[in-house]
């Protein structure tokens, strides 16, 4: 029963991204879009997200590279694997699941990491790509949101922010390990 | 905070390097890591172009709209204190929408004219509403069906495969924002002095 979800999955999984591919555009012809013109115009802002986040990965890659390269890292993990093991947390996800909410570049180059270090392909990556998708900076849109009308008191909006986060967070957790750990 | 995480992810490396004698391999890393950044960045371009030139198609043929008028029932029964015919009702339906299809860029300004109009509505003008706050943790939560262009050039093929599962953990990460703030609002350290 089990098995046969994971198999329905990974066939279904198959087909998301040419279905994206060719459904968008379809969809773009019959509301009588000039899909290729608009497909260029808003391929050229690739060029612009590359280089507004190369300053984050030499920051972030730099750290974890010297981290990971002086033996901390390892120091770390083993620190904290004990406890993590407990919840089935993989202590690699750590470091991505405590920098999601206060940067978003930070935490991309965390994954970055994940992705160069252990594969695209490995359990570590998909499910730190997992936390990145299904969470929020969370700290930096209080501030701008709060922040552009002026609000002091925030309430419980802190609060049941890191709530959510923490949810998303073992959800990509257990959804990954679910499907992906062989 | 960050500027102490990073600080002390740097220092604690330079101290452990010395003390463990892998000095020499913590400044290779340094220097691989930042050439190696620079490469990443670079490598990602392609596919980041494709899937933002596919997104801006979906933008372009007004799959917003379609989405909005789907969340729009919800928005009503999650926003009691809003008047329907408010125009913040409209902001936040499509504030919403954009994040539903990963168009960052377009739906902040949204969120932001959004949070303008609940503040209208606002008695205290510096204490969030309620509405507010259900608005953020939805918000914070991220309400993304579609991964965002950097996810998905990062992680190339494998990406397919975190579709499904992002979505799972996103709707789990948002119902549990829902009810913590539906919850929270009511609790005495949170509640609204009403005058």
């Amino acid at each position: 029963m089990m098995e046969s979800v994971v198999e329905i999955f990974n066939t279904g999984a198959k087909y998301i991204i040419p279905l994206l591919l060719a459904g968008i555009p379809c969809y773009g012809i019959l509301r009588k879009v000039k899909v290729y013109e608009v497909f260029v115009e808003g391929a050229k802002d690739g060029f612009d997200i590359a280089m507004r986040i190369i300053p984050y990965l030499v920051a972030i890659l730099v750290a974890i590279g010297m981290f990971r390269a002086s033996g901390a890292l390892d120091m770390f993990i083993s620190a904290v694997s004990p406890v993590l093991d407990l919840i089935g947390f993989p202590s690699e996800n750590l470091l991505l699941a405590l920098m999601r909410p206060l940067s978003g570049g930070g935490s991309f180059g965390l994954l970055s990491d994940l992705v160069k270090e252990y594969g695209a392909d490995s359990l570590f990556a998909k499910i730190g790509a997992t936390m990145f998708g299904s969470t929020e900076t969370t700290f930096y849109v209080l501030a701008v949101y709060f922040g552009s009308v002026g609000i002091k008191r925030v309430r419980h909006a802190l609060i049941a922010g890191l709530i959510a986060d923490i949810v998303g967070i073992l959800s990509a957790v257990y959804i990954c390990r679910f499907l992906f750990e062989k | 905070m960050l500027n102490y995480i990073w600080f002390g992810m740097i220092l604690i490396s330079v101290v452990v390097g010395s003390a463990t004698g892998k000095i020499d391999a913590v400044t290779k890393a340094a220097i691989n890591s930042a050439e190696l950044a620079v490469e990443l960045a670079i490598g990602l371009i392609g596919i980041m172009a494709l899937w933002l030139g596919i997104m801006r198609i979906a933008d372009k043929s007004g799959l917003v709209d379609i989405i909005a008028w789907l969340v729009q029932p919800i928005t009503l029964t999650l926003f009691p204190e809003i008047p329907p015919e408010h125009p913040a009702i409209g902001s936040i339906v499509l504030n919403m929408a954009a994040n539903v299809l990963g168009l960052g860029n377009a739906a902040t300004p949204l969120g932001l004219k959004a949070m303008q109009e609940l503040q209208e509505l606002n008695p205290d003008k510096d204490t969030a509403t309620n509405s507010m706050c259900t608005f953020l943790a939805i918000n914070t939560s991220s309400v993304q069906l579609i991964l965002p262009a950097t996810v998905v050039a990062l992680m190339g093929v494998s990406a397919s495969q975190i579709f499904l599962p992002t979505i799972f953990a996103t709707s789990m990460s948002t119902i549990a924002g829902i009810i913590a703030v539906k919850t929270l609002q009511n609790l005495k350290p949170f509640k609204r002095e009403e005058n």
